[in-house]
């Protein structure tokens, strides 16, 4: 017989009838008499290995299987005081395990914190009567067809009025039909590529031309025209790319080369020979790869000299204040990240907003933008909910366009494409793993439909429109 | 002269990487034929072996050792991964022999409970971890022998972890209460390994730049395979294993303890993981998930290898790592310039990381169409059993 993985090579046979069938081995299990052996007297049977050991491993198996539930599984639950006249049920739909679960944790913990803020406050008030927000959590599991199920499940069995949700473009893809098809409520806080405009979702991160564009002006200004794109392999990578190479056509900046590093690897000795290659002399990288691919780029980057001291200015949209504490500063030092929101934000509401934050999770913790964005979304919604006097999701969202909050960045308001304004920062990280921020654009409106790109360009979204194709039409 | 230069230094630097990974498990897949799923988990606990040795000596009596911590943490991280390799090798894997399906679905489970492990470990948790494990193999001695012999013996079994259990996750939610107790030591978060100054930067030989810390990796690959094969042809325990490997009842018979030899392989096997682990610290970002990113590739290096050869291992590694280089970084086009249009845009369009990696895997899947048993099989009799 000839096998070709070799497992079975050892003389012990691979046929169907000399391996033991579940039943076989169950019944195996519960019978007292001796067990009969399915496996051949092969070399792998030991003489000391007897049939009480292996049960008794079994035994433990199971019983280590409940220690680790058990003790993973820490209780919680908080009780606000009295004084409420009703409930209202949100969901918070996170990846809480699985590899997005390190970014999307805080993003939810931020809008617990938010909704905590809220209740102590009195609650929503609705309609004379003061509710309780109480939020159901459920584990999107870093699964996009996880996201959407769950997002089913809240929707039709807990019956929320909003749900809050997803990180990566793929999950909020992923829900976007469910959410349509009920016609219900999805908040979503994460910057992202733009070319979306749902009747059903408001989007409280940053739209291209809130984050990326700027930048890329910004550089082509200051740093040079030369540009090398990397990224993750993905949607937002793409498309932001995409976005990025029609602005640099349009503003005079000359493409060298792109690249995209599947999700997870780590492996960037080609990115980083293509990069010398077009690049011998220094020039910019904008960088959107997400996730653990960040810290093998920024470590195999410095190693190879291709540092800012060299001359390579480096931008990335996916590196926050978390990400630099996990990469670690001294790799990151000197690179530039845009967002709506630095912790080293020099205002009274930023610095309340972070000291709170760290009070409820831990001094060690630092805030980022899409943390700030949760926090704003859910104050957002409950603002709407008070102005629409009703916690109807058809109502909230007609009543949302238009209100405004006084978000930890600054004053923000839901603008009628569902999207909010934000104040657009461009930041350089320090030796603390800090930003310090080095261009404030100051505050920009939203565009869903993207200017530069051919395809959408001339197009707009305005809700406040009635009209069957109010997301996207020709303005 | 250039180009070619930097092909095959970048090539050896990408295929010592995978040589590293997969060495450990060329052991223990190679010479034992078990598929170790938690091969990567491995992995990563050597690469929190090395946190833990930088976070004790950045501020500390011994600060001054600081800059060689990363030469420290080998032998540790080989220490502790090899011990988890003994524990599983006896818990789980001895009594698996044989059948690869459940070794296969056993490991994957004790990958996952590996990961979930650093993600929740406290000093409560530890604790009551050590002690559930203490009593669950201590209770054979604890309670009375007669017990043992009786028709209900191996429900005892069953009753006694159940009970160590039971014990372990009392004594950790009492500890729990202890807020300094409860602290994860890791959480589920990244975490930061920073390669210490002399690591960080890179050196021009022949107009190539070098990054040191690839340098080192090349280097401890090249004295981990040394000390691998010395180890396998020289010493006792070696010439021991592979004996069993080649002939398990005539090695018994001749008095060969083979059960001693098992645990053995296994933990050199996870031991080298836990190397490797140390290594991969210096390139890519350390958390709960790292093994994931490399056990796919470790398998494909073994695989294309041939099982039970370490010189297929080595080929295996080096060929995948400069084919990924030449194909990922495009430097086809720079060799020739003047090729067709049509080659060149197939050439462009594979060129970059993703794309490379697909081809790399069809390349491999291929292959082992025509070279089933890989690079290099092992011939003989015991292949046609």
């Amino acid at each position: 017989m000839r096998t070709i993985s070799g497992i079975g090579r050892n003389g012990y046979k691979t046929s169907a009838t000399s391996v033991p069938t579940f039943p076989e081995t169950a019944v195996g299990l519960l019978r007292h008499g001796p067990r009969r052996q399915p496996i051949p007297r092969s070399i792998f049977m030991k003489p000391s290995a007897k049939r009480i050991p292996s049960l008794r491993l079994i035994g433990g198996a199971t019983a280590f299987a409940t220690a680790f539930s058990l003790v993973a599984c820490g209780g919680g639950g908080t009780s606000t005081g009295g004084g409420f006249d009703g409930e209202v049920k949100v969901g918070i739909l996170h990846s809480r395990s699985g590899t997005m679960a390190i970014s999307e944790n805080t993003v939810a913990e931020a809008e617990l914190m938010a909704i905590d803020e809220i209740n102590k406050a009195g609650g929503v008030k609705v309609d004379g009567k003061k509710l309780k927000i109480v939020p159901i959590e459920e584990d999107g599991a870093s699964d996009w067809p996880t996201f959407a199920e769950k997002a089913k499940k809240l929707i039709d069995q807990d019956q929320v009025a909003v749900v809050f949700g997803g990180w990566t473009s793929a999950s909020r893809k992923a829900m976007l039909p469910v959410f349509e098809a009920k016609d219900h409520f999805l908040f979503y806080p994460i910057q992202y590529e733009g070319q979306e405009c749902s009747k059903n979702i408001f989007y409280s991160g940053a739209t291209p031309n809130q984050q990326a564009e700027p930048a890329v002006s910004w550089l082509l200004k200051n740093k040079g025209k030369d540009f090398f794109l990397v990224g993750s392999d993905y949607v937002y990578p793409r498309t932001a790319n995409t976005i990025m190479k029609e602005q640099l056509k349009v503003e005079g900046g000359n493409l060298v080369g792109e690249d995209y590093l599947p999700l997870g690897n780590t492996e960037v000795a080609p990115i980083i020979a293509k990069i010398k290659q077009a690049l011998p002399k220094g020039g910019v990288i904008v960088n959107t790869l997400n996730g653990d691919s960040n810290v093998a780029f920024f470590k195999q980057m410095k190693a190879a000299d291709l540092t800012p001291a060299n001359g390579y200015t480096i931008m990335s949209f996916s590196i926050a204040e978390e990400e630099v504490a996990a990469i670690g500063p001294e790799y990151l030092e000197g690179t530039y990240a845009a967002w709506n929101f630095f912790q080293s934000l020099d205002t009274p509401a930023s610095k309340k907003f972070t000291a709170d934050f760290k009070a409820k999770y831990g001094d060690k913790r630092v805030t980022n933008d899409p943390a700030e964005s949760a926090y704003n979304m859910v104050y957002l919604w409950a603002k709407g909910a008070e102005k629409a006097n009703s916690v109807d999701d058809n109502k909230v969202r007609d009543a949302l366009i238009g209100v405004t909050f006084d978000a930890p960045q600054g004053k923000i308001e839901v603008q009628p494409n569902h999207h909010t304004t934000e104040l657009v920062m461009i930041g350089e990280v320090q030796k603390d793993g800090m930003f310090k921020i080095v261009e404030n654009k100051g505050v920009l409106k939203p565009i869903a439909w993207n200017q530069f790109v051919p395809e959408t360009k001339g197009y707009t979204c305005d809700w406040t429109q009635d009209r069957p194709d109010a997301g996207k039409f020709k303005m | 002269m250039n180009v070619l230069l930097d092909t095959l230094f970048n090539g050896l630097a990408i295929g010592s990487v995978l040589m590293l990974a997969a060495l450990g498990l060329a052991v223990v897949f190679g010479l034992m034929g078990v598929i170790n799923m938690a091969h990567g988990e491995l992995m990563m606990l050597g690469a929190y072996t090395t946190f833990v040795v930088q976070n004790l000596l950045k501020n500390g009596p011994l600060e001054g050792l600081f800059p060689v911590y990363i030469l420290l943490s080998i032998p540790l991280a080989f220490l502790v991964s090899g011990l988890a390799g003994l524990l599983l090798e006896k818990t789980v894997i001895r009594r698996l022999y044989g059948r690869p399906l459940e070794t296969l679905l056993a490991t994957w489970g004790v990958s996952l409970i590996l990961q979930q492990f650093v993600r929740s470990v406290s000093s409560a948790f530890f604790i009551g971890l050590i002690a559930a494990v203490a009593l669950g193999l201590l209770a054979p001695r604890l309670l009375p022998a007669v017990w043992w012999r009786q028709r209900w013996s191996p429900l005892l079994g069953v009753g006694s972890w159940l009970g160590a259990g039971a014990i372990g996750i009392g004594l950790a939610a009492a500890l729990g209460n202890e807020r300094s107790l409860d602290q994860p030591w890791f959480s589920a978060r990244n975490i930061d390994v920073t390669a210490p100054e002399w690591l960080r930067g890179s050196i021009d030989v022949a107009g190539v730049t070098m990054p040191t810390a690839r340098l080192f990796i090349i280097a401890l690959t090249l004295v981990s395979l040394l000390a691998v094969h010395w180890f396998l042809q020289k010493s006792v325990w070696g010439i021991r294993i592979r004996a069993v490997t080649q002939n398990r009842p005539m090695s018994s018979c001749l008095g060969i303890p083979t059960e001693k030899v098992d645990a053995l392989t296994f933990s050199v096997g996870s031991g080298l993981a836990g190397v490797a682990g140390v290594a991969v610290t210096l390139l890519g970002s350390v958390g709960p998930n790292l093994g994931g990113n490399y056990i796919v590739d470790c398998f494909m290096v073994v695989v294309l290898g041939g099982v039970g050869k370490l010189l297929g291992t080595v080929v295996a590694a080096l060929s995948i790592g400069v084919l990924s280089y030449i194909l990922g970084s495009g430097s086809l086009l720079l060799l020739w310039p003047q090729m067709p249009a049509g080659l060149n845009e197939t050439i462009t369009f594979f060129a970059t990381t993703s794309m490379a990696k697909v081809l790399v895997f069809i390349l491999i899947v291929v292959f082992l169409q025509f070279r089933p048993a890989g690079l290099f099989p092992q011939k003989g009799r015991m292949v046609e059993a």
